[in-house]
C-alpha cells in the first residue's frame, strides 16, 4: 500500500474501461484498459488530445462515474461495489473537484458557495463558516466572501472553486481543465493556488493540455485513444 | 443535510422567482379560499336551519297522515287522508305527555279588502297554535274556543297581509276581509316574525279557526297536519309512543301492519332540511375542492419546470456529495413552502371572504375549526403529493447528465 518512498497510496485504478452506448449499434470505447496508482501527496497532470479520454477517466476518478468494467481502489475502499449514497459520501468525504466551467451555485455567494459540501454532512453552523473562510483565505478570496459569482472574475471564480474543493479535506482534489476558461496570466495564478496546496500536502490529479501548465506538476500521464501513452 | 438549512435554501429559491413563486401559490390560495368559504356557507346554512326550527316553538311535533318509508323519501306523507277531528281531540284528551295540539288545515287562494288584494295562505288552527309556536299577537286577540266549535268567520292577520290590504293605515281590527270572496272578520294581528330558514316569510299568512277553513273554505273534513306541544323535552318521546298507541288503536292497525301516520319531530325536521343543505355543501366543496386540485397541479408544473431549470444546480449538489434524498428534500420542501403559504394566505382569504359575503349579503357563515384544519391538511397533502414526482424525478438526476446539462 505504499511505494518505495514510503507514500501511501491512495488510488489505485486496474484496467479501467468505459464504453458509452451511443443507440443500438455504436459503441464508444472512451477508457481501453487503464491502470494507474496515484501515492499521497501527488501533483499529476492528465494530457492528451481532446477525446482522449481524459474526462471519462476524471469523473470515474471523483465518483461521478463508474467504469464498465475494471478495479477502483480509493484510500483502500473498493469503490465500483457502492451504492449511489455511497458513492455521494465518497464525494462528500474525500473527493473535492474543480471543473473547468466553474460550475458555482449562481445568485449564491462565494462564502455559501464554499460551504456547499459541509451542507451535506453534520457539522455546526459555526464551524462550517469557520471552514469556509479558512478555505477562501488559502486561496487568497478572504475580502470577497460575500460577492456572488456575476461579481466575480474568472479567475476569482475558480479560486472560490478551489476553496469549495477543499473546505473537506479530502483525500485528493481532481480538476478537469481548471484553466480552459482562463486567459494565460490567470491561469498562472491558479496554477499557483495548486501548487501552493500541494506543497501544503494535497494530492492533486489535473487535466490540462497545455504543456505550460503541465510544467507547474511534477508527474506527467498522457493519454492517447483511451489509453496511457505514457507516465 | 439539516432541515433548518433545507427550509432556507427553500425560501431562497422561491424569493428568487417572486413572480412565479406567487402565481403557483394562487392556484393554492383561490382553491383552499373557495373551500373554507364553502364550508363556512354550508355550515352557516345549518345553523340557520337549527335556529328557525327552534323559533317553530320548543318541543314541537308535527303529525301527518300517511307513512314515511325508511329514509327519508316521501311515500305519500300527508297525502292520505286518515286524520279526523277525533283523533286530535283523542290525543287531546288521553295522551298526558300532549301540552297542546292544533290541527293544522291550509289552504289558499285571494284575499280582498276594499280595493285591495292579495294572494296568500290560510292556515285553519285552534285555539292553542300560538301557544304550540309561541308567537304572541301585535294587536287584538286571537279566536277563542267558543270561535272554534261554532265555526265563526273570524281570522288573524300576519303582518305581510296587514301591509298589503292596509297600507293607508286603517286599523284591520274588526274590518271584513274576504278570503275566496267568503266574509271574515278580523280579531287581531300578529307580531311580527320574520322569514324562516328557507327564506319563507312566517307573517304571510292568515289564520282562521279550522273547523271554519274545513266548512267554508277545503270543503274537506280530513285533517291535513297537526301541530303538537309536549310538556317537556323529555316528554317528546313518550309523547310519541302515546299518540302512536292512540291513532293505531282507534285506526284499528293491526299490530304486522304500519302506521297510516307519521310524527316527526324537531331533530327529524332538521336532520331532514339540512340533507338538501348537505348535499349543497358537499358539492360545493367538491367544486372548490377541484380548484385545490388544479392548485396542486399547478405546483406539480412549476416544480417540473424548477427541476429542469436547476438541472445544472442538482448536478452540482450531487458533486458535492449531496444524496439523492437530500435532493429529494430540498424540492419537496419547496413544494410544501409553495403549498403551505399558498394555504394559511388562502385560510386567510377564507376567513376574510366568508366574512364579507356575511356583511354583504346577510349570508350567515361559520367558520369551524374542522374547515380551518381540513384545508391546512389538504395542502400539505397536495404539496407532497404532486411535489413527489417532480422532486423524485431531481433526485433520480446521473451526477454527470446533470452537471453536463446546458
Ligand atoms: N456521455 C457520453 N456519451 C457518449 N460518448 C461520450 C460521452 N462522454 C464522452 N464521450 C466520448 O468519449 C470519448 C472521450 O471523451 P472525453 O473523456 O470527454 O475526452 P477528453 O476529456 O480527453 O477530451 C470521446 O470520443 C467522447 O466523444
Ligand atoms: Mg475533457
Amino acid at each position: 500500500m505504499s511505494d518505495n518512498n514510503g507514500r501511501k497510496k491512495v488510488i489505485e485504478i486496474s484496467h479501467v474501461t468505459k464504453v458509452y452506448k451511443l443507440g443500438d449499434e455504436v459503441d464508444v470505447h472512451a477508457l481501453r484498459g487503464v491502470s494507474l496508482d496515484i501515492y499521497q501527496g501527488e501533483f499529476i497532470a492528465i494530457m492528451g488530445a481532446s477525446g482522449s479520454g481524459k474526462s471519462t477517466f476524471m469523473n470515474i476518478l471523483g465518483c461521478l462515474d463508474k467504469p464498465t468494467k475494471g478495479n477502483y481502489m480509493l484510500d483502500g475502499i473498493d469503490v465500483g461495489s457502492l451504492s449511489r449514497d455511497k458513492l455521494a459520501e465518497i464525494r462528500n468525504k474525500k473527493l473535492g473537484f474543480v471543473f473547468q466551467g466553474f460550475n458555482l451555485l449562481s445568485r449564491t455567494s462565494a462564502i455559501e458557495n464554499t460551504e456547499l459540501p459541509l451542507f451535506y454532512c453534520s457539522i455546526s453552523q459555526k464551524r462550517r463558516k469557520e471552514k469556509a473562510l479558512d478555505a477562501l483565505k488559502r486561496v487568497g478570496l478572504g475580502e470577497r466572501i460575500n460577492h456572488y459569482p456575476n461579481q466575480l472574475s474568472g479567475g476569482q471564480q475558480q479560486r472560490v472553486a478551489i476553496a469549495r474543493s477543499l473546505v473537506n479535506d479530502p483525500t485528493i482534489i481532481l480538476a478537469d481543465e481548471p484553466t480552459g476558461n482562463l486567459d494565460s496570466r490567470t491561469s498562472v495564478e491558479v496554477m499557483g493556488i495548486f501548487q501552493e496546496l500541494n506543497n501544503q500536502g494535497i494530492t492533486i490529479v489535473l487535466v490540462t493540455h497545455e504543456p505550460d501548465i503541465a510544467d507547474f506538476t511534477k508527474r506527467h500521464v498522457i493519454f492517447k485513444d483511451g489509453k496511457i501513452k505514457s507516465d | 443535510m439539516k432541515l433548518l438549512n433545507i427550509l432556507l435554501s427553500a425560501f431562497r429559491a422561491l424569493i428568487r422567482n417572486k413572480l412565479r413563486t406567487l402565481l403557483t401559490m394562487l392556484g393554492m390560495i383561490i382553491g383552499v379560499g373557495a373551500v373554507i368559504i364553502m364550508l363556512a356557507i354550508g355550515e352557516g346554512a345549518q345553523n340557520a336551519v337549527k335556529e328557525s326550527i327552534n323559533s317553530l316553538g320548543s318541543n314541537i311535533l308535527i303529525l301527518m297522515p300517511g307513512s314515511f318509508n325508511q329514509g327519508g323519501v316521501h311515500m305519500g306523507a300527508g297525502t292520505r287522508s286518515s286524520l279526523t277531528e277525533d283523533d286530535i281531540n283523542a290525543i287531546a284528551r288521553e295522551c298526558p305527555s300532549v301540552k297542546y295540539i292544533t290541527p293544522v288545515v291550509t289552504t289558499g287562494g285571494q284575499i280582498v279588502y276594499g280595493n285591495m288584494n292579495w294572494a296568500t295562505r290560510t292556515m285553519g288552527v285552534n285555539d292553542q297554535y300560538l301557544d304550540i309556536r309561541q308567537w304572541k299577537m301585535g294587536s287584538g286577540d286571537f279566536f277563542t274556543d267558543q270561535d272554534v266549535k261554532g265555526g265563526a268567520k273570524v281570522c288573524i292577520l300576519g303582518q305581510t297581509v296587514v301591509d298589503n290590504l292596509f297600507g293607508d293605515g286603517t286599523d284591520p281590527i274588526e274590518q271584513t276581509i274576504r278570503i275566496r270572496n267568503k266574509p271574515f272578520r278580523v280579531v287581531g294581528v300578529l307580531s311580527k316574525k320574520g322569514q324562516n330558514s328557507e327564506g319563507q316569510d312566517q307573517d304571510d299568512v292568515i289564520l282562521a279557526p279550522y273547523t271554519t277553513v274545513q266548512k267554508r273554505l277545503s270543503f274537506n273534513q280530513w285533517i291535513g297536519q297537526a301541530m303538537i306541544s309536549c310538556v317537556s323535552a323529555d316528554g317528546i318521546n313518550s309523547a310519541t309512543k302515546e299518540i302512536t298507541e292512540v291513532l293505531r288503536m282507534r285506526h284499528k292497525t293491526l299490530p304486522q301492519d304500519p302506521d297510516d301516520f307519521t310524527i316527526r319531530n324537531q331533530a327529524d325536521i332538521a336532520s331532514m332540511r339540512n340533507q338538501t343543505n348537505e348535499t349543497m355543501t358537499i358539492l360545493l366543496a367538491c367544486i372548490a375542492g377541484v380548484s385545490l386540485l388544479v392548485g396542486g397541479i399547478g405546483i406539480m408544473n412549476i416544480m417540473l419546470v424548477s427541476v429542469t431549470e436547476r438541472t445544472r444546480e442538482i448536478g452540482i449538489r450531487m458533486s458535492v456529495g449531496a444524496k439523492g434524498s437530500d435532493i429529494l428534500t430540498q424540492f419537496l420542501i419547496e413544494a410544501l413552502v409553495l403549498s403551505l403559504f399558498g394555504g394559511t394566505i388562502g385560510i386567510i382569504l377564507g376567513i376574510s371572504g366568508s366574512k364579507i359575503l356575511t356583511k354583504a349579503f346577510e349570508w350567515q357563515t361559520y367558520i369551524t375549526t374542522f374547515s380551518v384544519m381540513l384545508s391546512f391538511g389538504f395542502s400539505i397533502v397536495i404539496g407532497i403529493f404532486f411535489g413527489w414526482y417532480p422532486a423524485r424525478k431531481a433526485a433520480m438526476l446521473d451526477p454527470i447528465d446533470a452537471l453536463r446539462y446546458e
